[in-house]
């Protein structure tokens, strides 16, 4: 076999043909089609750009993304950065890519998780727990997103008012106006901790690097999670206190028909990241339940043979090996919840669709709005394919 | 010698008194023996088994007295007090009751509701003679080409006695069905097409192929719903005007046709080499090689993810309620709007959910047994 890819007489570039301007050269044919293609598409782009222009002229609109620096003029009800309706579109925009993020990134976080539990839990020796679990995949998976959104918000919108708020645990309040959580008052001193927790984080990382690459060296088990406790939770806190070790609970509490204080749930939120959770983790079980099937047995027997515990065993002969087999599907689901977030317009979230959706029947801007949709969720969507797949690259088998 | 060992030995057995068959001891067969190893195998799994089955009581009869018990199942002429002072302790099945009607079909005149009711059924019909894989050859076109006459027939009207009904008037099931199915009924071949040239030689047709798929694959179906509904108008020259259902028809053709166009690469990629090399060594042109030996065999491979696809853009089409178009889901909004019915959501999206359960579960059924048929070559 060796002998024949060896073969000098293999290794020969075939000889180049002079192009004959006949039917029958592959080549002149390639051509005549690539000409007719593109020139059809061309010619169907050119006759849609031209009725455009003539539909923008005849009404009167003005093309360009000048509207944007112009006053938007249009209330929105959760906006993480500062927001007035007296501010301009562009800044319209932006709350509303914020609060496409701020629903896409936490729901991809609790679906992951929800969704690995439910496919562990239908791998369950224990009957009830995998038929359990077989059956919700079954009946989320089958049923509309845009129903079970619907149905989340009406259901949270038939809860009691304010003043007859489900009081499951002190300080937490269910209710039409939402879910409200005891929260504190926020204070320079609570930033400088988040920042000093997200430093201690990334220095931990880069320590359990070193670690490891010398007890690649020496073979030496070294103790690492001593230094991350330190870092993680001993350097936030420090900083805390020094700063003055702010800390005044916000409790929400009844006032008149309203509760004021603490961290606010809206009832819209709420609804769409339940609703997104839910249906994205049921597709998230059956990616975990393939991945983990997809390792074979002889791989477990083969481990605990060596002697390995059972802990080691999962995390560095099985999860490594279902990894590689879970992380491509994973990816197109994180990417399909992106875009599902989409579909809080139907409910009054105001995510980018919602706003740039009402920015386009202000302004009648349609062409420059639904650009702006497709431009923010091309990007959301690319960056989190660019990420995955270094994700993918790194935990990918090493071949030969 | 070795037959004689046999004989003997044949000779000990027989003098042995015969024993009755026992069973194995219960411990190990029946009932008892599969509940101490599937629920109650140790303390953790029976604590978990025990705590899941009184959830699961607790919540099933809660479910049985709000839907059956104390439900009211009709109310005369919209007199819905009774079914207020059951909020929250009974369902009101009053609402489908009296709004069943227009969640299934919409605004059609009431008189000519059996020509959309027929209509779903005919569609059903088609799903099932698609579906069985004895009918799987050419006549199959034909059969659908004249279903789908029949539906056109039956829903416009004005021949054949039957008064003429605007596509306005169009609501509920029948365009949840119409969406769905045309829609995949001209995404596939798209598909085809665009999953070829995507793996073309050709780097014109390559890239352009290249670009449609990821660009709609990139963004949100609302996105292109949006677009159907506020660009396209633009588009068009002063005075050609497509109807809304149409344009949001196409908008699904295009989102359906860019993600099946996938599913037929994986297909194409995962057939082996040798049979488009053999194809090719037997002098056949591009197109009989790809219609007689690449796509029969690339297409059966990737019928289950196939199925699946179908499913996600069934539910999907449920989204052109965002611009206004009625379908089921539509439908079933609308029929609580009107202030007598106000607060009963619940109970009508439990109804429509059921409905597209139905409809969804029986192909994913479908697809893990066809999955199963088409793999039993490969399993030993």
């Amino acid at each position: 076999m060796s002998d024949a890819t060896a073969d000098p007489r293999y290794r020969r570039t075939p000889p180049k043909r002079p192009i004959r301007f006949s039917w029958s050269d592959e080549r002149v044919r390639a051509i005549v089609w690539q000409l007719l293609v593109v020139g059809i598409i061309v010619a169907v782009v050119w006759w849609l750009v031209r009725n455009t222009q003539h539909n923008l002229e005849v009404r009167r609109i003005a093309t360009g993304f000048g509207f944007l620096n112009r006053e938007a003029g249009l209330p929105i009800a959760e906006h993480i950065i500062d927001y007035s309706p007296t501010n301009t579109y562009l800044r319209a925009l932006i709350v509303g890519v914020l609060n496409t993020l701020k629903v896409a990134v936490i729901g991809i976080v609790l679906a992951t998780i929800l969704g690995t539990l439910i496919g562990i839990a239908r791998l369950s020796k224990n009957w009830l727990v995998s038929k359990i679990a077989g059956v919700y995949v079954e009946v989320i998976r089958d049923l509309p997103l845009l129903l079970q959104l619907l149905f989340w918000y009406t259901v949270l919108q038939g809860l009691p008012n304010p003043r007859n708020a489900m009081n499951p645990v002190a300080g937490v309040f269910l209710s039409n106006r939402g879910l409200l959580l005891p929260w504190v008052e926020w204070q320079a001193a609570h930033t400088g901790a988040l920042l000093a927790m997200i430093v201690g984080v990334v220095l931990t990382w880069m320590y359990s690097d070193v670690m490891r690459a010398r007890r690649m060296q020496d073979g030496q088990p070294r103790r690492v999670w001593p230094i991350a406790v330190l870092l993680i939770l001993g350097l936030p806190v420090a900083v805390w206190a020094l700063m003055g070790a702010p800390f005044t609970p916000d409790v929400p509490a009844l006032r008149g028909f309203n509760f004021r204080g603490g961290f606010v749930v809206s009832p819209e939120y709420f609804a769409l990241l339940v609703g997104l959770v839910t249906y994205t983790s049921g597709f998230i079980a059956e990616i975990v339940r393939a991945g983990i099937l997809s390792v074979g047995h002889g791989q477990w027997e083969a481990a605990q043979a060596l002697g390995l515990k059972p802990g080691t065993v999962l995390k560095q002969i099985v999860l490594p090996q279902a990894l590689r087999v879970i992380v491509p599907p994973m990816t197109s689901q994180y990417l399909n919840l992106t875009k599902n977030s989409s579909l809080a317009v139907a409910i009054g979230y105001q995510d980018i669709v919602s706003i740039a959706n009402t920015t386009l029947n202000q302004t009648g801007q349609a062409i420059e709005g639904i650009a702006i949709i497709m431009a923010v969720y091309l990007s959301i969507s690319l960056s989190i394919s660019l990420f995955m797949n270094w994700y993918n690259a790194k935990i990918a088998l090493v071949e030969r | 010698m070795a037959s004689d060992t046999t004989t003997t030995q044949l000779a000990v057995a027989t003098a042995v008194p015969e024993a009755a068959p026992r069973t194995p001891p219960i411990s190990v067969i029946g009932p008892i023996a599969w509940m101490r190893a599937n629920l109650f195998s140790g303390w953790i799994s029976t604590a978990v088994t025990l705590a899941l089955a009184y959830l699961i009581a607790r919540w099933v009869i809660g479910f049985v007295d709000w839907a059956f018990i104390n439900a009211i199942w009709s109310v005369p002429n919209n007199q819905t007090q009774a079914c207020r002072d059951l909020r929250g302790t009974g369902a009101c099945w009053a609402v489908v009751t009296e709004k069943h009607r227009f969640i299934l079909f919409g605004t059609y005149p009431y008189e000519q509701h059996w020509r959309p009711a027929l209509v779903c059924v005919l569609f059903v019909g088609l799903y099932i003679v698609s579906a069985m894989r004895r009918f799987w050859r050419k006549e199959l076109a034909l059969v659908w080409i004249l279903a789908l006459t029949a539906i056109g027939i039956l829903m416009w009207g004005g021949i054949l006695g039957m008064p003429y009904v605007p596509q306005e008037r169009w609501g509920g099931l029948p365009i949840t069905l119409i969406l769905s199915t045309f829609g995949l009924a001209f995404a596939f071949p798209l598909a085809i097409l665009v999953a070829l040239g995507r793996r073309s030689k050709m780097p014109a047709i390559k890239a352009i192929c290249v670009l449609y798929v990821e660009l709609i694959r990139g963004v949100p179906l609302i996105s292109l719903l949006f677009m159907a509904s506020v660009m396209f108008p633009l588009f068009l020259p002063e005075g050609m005007n497509i109807d809304k259902l149409l344009r949001a028809q196409i908008a699904i053709i295009l989102f359906a046709g860019a993600y099946l166009a996938e599913v037929v690469r994986g297909g194409l990629q995962a057939l082996d080499k040798g049979q488009y090399e053999a194809a090719d060594a037997l002098g056949l042109s591009y197109w009989h090689k790809t219609s007689f030996i690449i796509l029969p065999q690339a297409l059966r491979l990737v019928i289950p993810p196939l199925v699946n696809t179908f499913i996600g853009f069934f539910k999907d089409t449920s989204l052109v309620l965002i611009i206004g178009i009625f379908d089921l889901l539509t439908a079933g909004k609308t029929a609580i709007v009107e202030p007598a019915w106000q607060g009963f959501g619940v109970e009508v999206y439990i109804t429509i959910g059921l409905i597209y359960f139905c409809f969804c579960f029986a192909m994913s059924k479908y697809s893990q047994g066809l999955e199963a048929e088409l793999n039993r070559h490969r399993r030993r």
